[in-house]
């Protein structure tokens, strides 16, 4: 219930919805629960029919890098892998 | 799209899942609140992975799971009063009530829809043939949903559409967190906050579960590698004695949440006195109702007659009652899993539900049945 599916914007409509892409399918989605306008390009979090938040592209690298850090680390420490 | 498929990569979830097993210095019981969560532990075994190092217990964080009998009856006689077109989400579809469900009463004809969003009950009013129907929608879900039924009331105003009507049945995560914790007699080390509850809430609304319970608390999303991740600082947190509300889903959830759904849902919703859940019973300051200014809008108001004389009937324990054998009030409470239920497999599978926690795929029976091993 509570999934919410990251889908690409591939279209931006003038009434508060876009078009999104959903590995591979495309859907309409209301965007008037977001509060940054959404771009072509960017991945949303969609939730029964809206976009629910933008996601930060940025922030998601930077957790893989983290924990990559701590894996190459462990694996120096010799945690058996 | 790589920024997604990265946090499935098999490589990097069984050396998470190394580094988790080495740091665990005893075992740990960790509660994953969302049924989202069940699932993909589930689904990628990670429950197996970490055999003997971490525990996962089941929340009660399942929407469709946590609605009591009671609730599913009200829908149904909803549902079943002249003129009425009722909306609900797949998922509530084949939940049993006391005598029936959605979807045997659909085939008795009673007009039921099966919506995918809060967008479709505005198609539905929108379609001249349903003019003089009623339209109620059966809203449920926890922070993630309720702002979308916020939306749905926003244009429904704005639009001047007068034939819909919310049945609400929206319902707080803190609350039943509390109660399991209130109660006492739980082994809960930890939990695995919902990730899309957070995106709305931000993440102050698990202030408690540190500070007051003293118990660890990370927000983390659905993937395997969240999960795994999320578990890890849960880990440090623990065997730190420093429990504390961490983030392990930033690409998500932001501090404060979404502050525009938030504001959306206070205009049209404030908190009950109480709410049934299934499993708990009436748990104070735990659901939303509509605010009185939109009153003409609560099929609860509308359908108050009705809903009167099923609710005597729910007291004097004529209806509303669970299956007595099934378990998933005590799963919901971290106190039971599914195999521990007799019925489990064998008279209850999704094709024939017996309590709630076996139809919505993030129930954990659900769950358990899809993935387990023979
Ligand atoms: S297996 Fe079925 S009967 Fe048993 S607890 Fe789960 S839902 Fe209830």
């Amino acid at each position: 219930m509570c999934l919410a599916i990251p889908s690409k914007v591939i279209k931006i409509n003038d009434d508060n919805t876009v078009i999104v892409d959903t590995m591979g399918s495309k859907r309409l989605v209301s965007t008037m629960l977001l509060e940054e306008s959404a771009r072509i390009g960017d991945y949303l979090l969609i939730h029964v029919g809206y976009a629910m938040q933008k996601i930060d592209e940025k922030e998601a690298m930077e957790s893989l890098n983290l924990f990559r850090e701590i894996e190459s680390k462990a694996a120096g420490d010799g945690v058996e892998q | 799209m790589q920024l997604y498929s990265d946090f499935k990569m098999k490589d990097d979830i069984s050396r998470l899942a190394s580094i988790i097993s080495a740091e665990v210095e005893k075992p740990v019981n960790i509660m994953e609140i969302c049924g989202g969560h069940t699932y993909s532990i589930m689904k990628y075994g990670l429950n197996i992975l970490l055999k003997d190092k971490i525990n996962f217990l089941h929340g009660p964080g399942c929407p469709v799971c946590v609605m009591p009998v009671k609730r599913i009856d009200e829908a149904i006689a909803i549902a079943d009063s002249p003129g009425v077109i009722l909306a609900a989400y797949g998922d509530m579809m084949r939940v049993p009530g006391t005598d029936s469900s959605l979807i045997k009463e659909r085939a008795k004809g009673n007009d039921i829809r099966m919506i995918y969003s809060p967008l479709d009950v505005i198609k539905i009013a929108e379609d001249k043939n349903n003019k003089d129907k009623k339209i109620v929608f059966f809203a449920i879900g926890f922070e993630t949903t309720t702002p979308m039924t916020a939306a749905l009331l926003e244009e429904v105003i704005a639009k001047r559409i007068n034939n819909v009507f919310i049945y609400a049945n929206h319902v707080l995560v803190p609350p039943p967190v509390n109660a399991i914790l209130d109660s006492g007699d739980n082994l809960i080390d930890g939990f695995i906050c919902p990730g899309h509850v957070s995106v709305i809430t931000g993440s102050d609304i698990y202030f408690d579960i540190p500070h007051k319970y003293h118990k660890a608390a990370v927000i983390a999303g659905f993937e395997p590698y969240d999960i795994l991740s999320g578990t890890l600082l849960m880990v440090r947190q623990i065997n730190e004695g420093r429990p504390a509300v961490e983030i392990a889903y930033k690409r998500a959830v932001k501090e404060d949440g979404n502050k525009k759904a938030q504001d959306l849902v206070n205009k049209y919703f404030t908190v009950r006195d109480e709410f049934e859940w299934r499993g708990f019973g009436n748990i104070p300051k735990s659901g939303l109702r509509l605010r009185d200014e939109f009153k003409s809008f609560d099929a609860e108001i509308l359908f108050k007659d009705k809903l009167k004389e099923l609710r005597l009937k729910s007291g004097a324990g004529q209806t509303g009652k669970e299956n007595a054998l099934c378990k998933c009030g005590e799963i919901l409470k971290g106190k039971s899993k599914p195999d521990g239920c007799p019925l489990f497999g064998k008279v209850c599978n999704p094709e024939n539900p017996v309590g709630a926690c076996m139809v919505s795929f993030e129930g954990a029976c659900a769950a358990y049945y899809k993935y387990r091993d023979f």
